[in-house]
């Protein structure tokens, strides 16, 4: 990555700019890989990017950005994924 | 080396066509209307190979010149009074973003009412915005000014854009020869564009998002280093041009029989051009006075203000005025000379409106300052003169 | 290229499931960015730029996105980025394209990606522009009906009756028909899209990189904060949007006007479009049309106004 010796408003590509966004989570959504049919919709709508799909067709979610906005759970087909209380998964 | 007999547009139009922008994004305007015009002419011959684009008005032009620019291309734009003002909120855009957009300014007035006339509150009005600012007096002075300005916009210890103003109608229509270098010349004066920074997807970098107070005013800061820089680069890019071509119309001032001068006459553009014939009226008439024309408004020579203050009274010709204040040329020399100088300085309004400024109203102005008539600021023709 | 092209082609206009599996992986924005949780604009631009590659300038006013770009010096986007003023994005897109086109540099994409402000009323003056000028590059605007990154105040795009917060007691105007103004345009391509069906604004970004000239598409971008909706069913108001006719899905290329998916089968009557009060009364920013009573007057001046719509599109665009 080429930086500019120039004082003005350029910025560089950082994954987490904004710190790990997982703090921000008040839910958590839980994975049944189970019951997964690898459709692959959790991944599409993700709004953040966080779910990835492996080669094997399943997918993971990163939950050091995962924000928990619940659209995955939310389009999810078979509840493969739902949404619980962070405080709950400790 | 040939001779160009030609409008200042049409002479600003080949000079920025000589200086081969990749881009030029314009909106016409009166009086700007003809350079534009002109590029246009050279678009249909072939000699300009740029990029043209017609905006939809000159907020866009200057946006688009942006684009450009931040793209990795020289551009150039052009454009008047409320076009210039239109543009407002981009010409900080631009200079913030260091980007060395280079643009002639035709000094028209503002309205309403409608007035196509010659004065500088369109220009003065843009002196906070971080733009490099010229003025200039003669249409050879602005075919050497844009080919200057690429030069010292694109430096890489200036990266700033720059602004060449000159008279509505006196100058930008009003045809005088001019001397035009051969192409060659102008490709070895002027280096090929290296962007301080771009748009490259070899370098996937985000311009412009939020930025915190401490890190913003360090942009701000750079570009404050930055016009320092180019005070010291205007002379030199001068010199260099006359030592090539054998032209100079000054530098940040251009001064005329200063020598042994009690009082020193500043004016600009048009005005500063008809100082000349007063100032060679008034020493006939026995006055130690000379003309230190104001070249660079921004960055404001100061320095050279001290020094004409250390050796005379100085009597400012302002054709503009900051209303609730005085001339911004007045105003920034008095400030400049604080704490640092004893000289008198007189301030005048005059030419507001395109006005009519003959050499006899400049000698009108300088006797009344000599005959110690005159008050510290004046209207000049409001007094009852 | 050519093979990913046919394949899209042949395989994206099957069922859903297949049709999702053959995205690519690229992603331009990086996780970790300033949207907030469930944010629309974020799910549009992960397939828009699925669709165009890194190979893409990106042009962005003052908007959501100059704000989910997060803070200097960190940026969340993995392509070059330029920010520019609220009403500038199509002119700064216009000098960006003129530059890479001096430099032949003729295949890397311009993108302008403006909200409904930045495109409906502020930026439409320098939208018109570029479109009549022509220029090479795709304008996307991502519609969330308000200006949202201020804080949620009436735009053009806002529906009537929507709450907002320079309309406290509903918006009295109906909405712009942008894609109607596009349209005059006369352009190469222009579509209405929603983030809600991911394969069809795929498809469209697709065929508008393919296509030389000014390109435009809207994405219907439903916002959590904006419309007042829990934030996991961004992508279900999307639905419905398009369910009940209040969002279209079309496409217009060289003039020819052609309905997608739902809103196809609701144009040649194959289907019911839903009423809009189902759409409308899971968003708070309906609810004083609920509450403390039926507002019935403006919930039918609702439907009424969509069932014209409707009415209209069925005149124009369908084959007689």
């Amino acid at each position: 990555m080429k930086k500019y010796d120039v004082v003005t408003s350029i910025s560089y590509p950082k994954k987490g700019a904004m710190g790990k966004t997982g703090s921000w989570r008040v839910f958590k959504p839980k994975l049944d890989k189970s019951k997964c049919v690898k459709c692959l919709q959790c991944w599409v709508f993700c709004p953040e990017g966080v779910i990835t799909k492996n080669k094997d067709g399943t997918i993971d979610i990163d939950y050091e950005y995962c924000k928990g906005c619940g659209v995955c759970a939310n389009v999810c087909k078979v509840k493969a994924i739902v949404m619980e209380r962070e405080a709950e998964d400790k | 080396m040939k001779v160009m007999i030609d409008t200042g547009n049409y002479i600003a139009a080949k000079a920025a066509v000589m200086a081969k922008p990749d881009v030029v994004a314009a909106y016409p305007i009166t009086p700007q209307t003809t350079l534009v015009e002109g590029i246009a002419k050279y678009v249909a011959t072939g000699e300009f190979k740029g990029e043209y684009i017609c905006v939809e008005s000159e907020h866009s032009a200057m946006s688009a010149c942006i684009g450009a620019s931040a793209t990795g291309s020289r551009t150039f734009t052009a454009t008047s009074s409320h076009g210039l003002l239109l543009m407002h909120e981009m010409l900080h855009w631009a200079s913030l973003a260091r980007l060395p957009v280079i643009m002639c300014n035709i000094n028209r007035v503002i309205g309403p009412g409608w007035n196509i006339w010659s004065d500088q509150n369109d220009s003065i009005a843009q002196r906070d915005t971080g733009w490099i600012q010229f003025y200039c007096s003669s249409c050879q002075e602005i075919f050497d000014t844009v080919i200057q300005s690429f030069k010292l916009g694109e430096h890489k210890k200036v990266g700033l854009p720059v602004m060449i103003n000159y008279d509505a109608f006196i100058l930008s229509h009003t045809s005088m020869p001019v001397y035009i270098p051969e192409q060659k010349e102008i490709d070895d004066f002027i280096p090929t564009f290296k962007p301080l920074w771009k748009l490259d997807v070899d370098n996937p970098i985000t311009f412009g998002n939020i930025i915190g107070p401490a890190y913003y005013e360090k942009v701000r800061k750079a570009m404050q280093d930055a016009q320092e820089n180019a005070k010291t680069l205007i002379p030199e890019i001068a010199k260099e041009w006359k030592n090539k071509f054998g032209r100079y119309h000054g530098d940040l001032l251009e001064r005329y029989k200063c020598e042994d001068a009690e009082y020193i006459l500043m004016s600009m553009s048009a005005i500063g051009a008809e100082s000349k014939v007063a100032i060679d009226n008034l020493r006939a008439d026995g006055l130690k006075i000379g003309l230190a024309r104001v070249r660079t408004f921004r960055p404001f020579p100061s320095e050279e203000m001290i020094k004409l203050g250390k050796q005379s009274d100085l009597i400012v010709i302002d054709r503009n005025i900051s209303i609730g204040s005085e001339g911004a040329l007045f105003n920034e020399t008095k400030a400049a000379l604080y704490n640092k100088s004893d000289a008198k300085v007189h301030g005048f309004i005059a030419g507001l409106g395109g006005k009519d400024v003959t050499y006899q109203d400049i000698e009108k102005i300088c006797k009344k300052v000599v005959n110690g008539k005159a008050k510290d600021f004046e209207w000049y023709g409001f007094e009852g003169d | 290229m050519v093979k990913q092209r046919i394949l899209s082609g042949m395989v994206l206009r099957g069922t859903k499931n297949m049709a999702i599996k053959d995205l690519p992986d690229t992603e331009c924005i990086l996780p970790g960015s300033a949207a907030c949780p469930g944010c629309p604009a974020t799910i549009g631009l992960r397939l828009v730029f699925k669709a165009l590659g890194k190979n893409t300038i990106m042009v962005v006013p003052a908007c959501c996105t100059a704000v989910i770009e997060s803070l200097y010096p960190n940026a969340s986007f993995d392509i070059p980025v330029m920010n520019i003023a609220f009403e500038a994005a199509a002119a700064g897109a216009s000098g960006v394209e003129a530059a890479l086109r001096k430099q032949g540099k003729t295949d890397t994409t311009v993108l302008a990606w403006a909200g409904d402000g930045g495109t409906y009323d502020i930026g439409i003056q320098a939208l018109s522009g570029a479109l009549e000028r022509g220029t090479n590059f795709i304008y996307i605007c991502y519609n969330n009906q308000i200006y949202s990154n201020t804080g949620i105040q009436r735009s053009g795009a806002t529906p009537y009756a929507a709450w907002t917060t320079t309309t406290v007691e509903g918006k009295t105007e109906f909405r712009k028909e942008m894609g109607d103004i596009i349209m005059a345009h006369h352009i190469p391509y222009s579509a209405q899209a929603c983030v809600s069906y991911p394969e069809d604004l795929y498809n469209k970004v697709k065929k508008a990189k393919s296509i030389k000239g000014p390109k435009y598409i809207e994405i219907l971008a439903p916002c959590p904060p904006g419309w007042r909706f829990s934030m996991d069913k961004t992508v279900e108001m999307g639905a419905l949007a398009v369910e009940t006719g209040a969002w279209a899905l079309y496409e217009c290329e060289k003039d020819i006007v052609t309905f997608n998916g739902k809103s196809k089968l609701i144009l040649e009557k194959k289907i019911e479009r839903k009423p809009v009060e189902e759409w409308i009364k899971q968003q708070g920013r309906f609810r004083h049309l609920f509450k403390p009573q039926r507002d019935e007057k403006r919930i039918k001046a609702i439907e009424d106004y969509t069932s014209q719509v409707w009415e209209r599109y069925r005149k124009c665009y369908l084959e007689k």
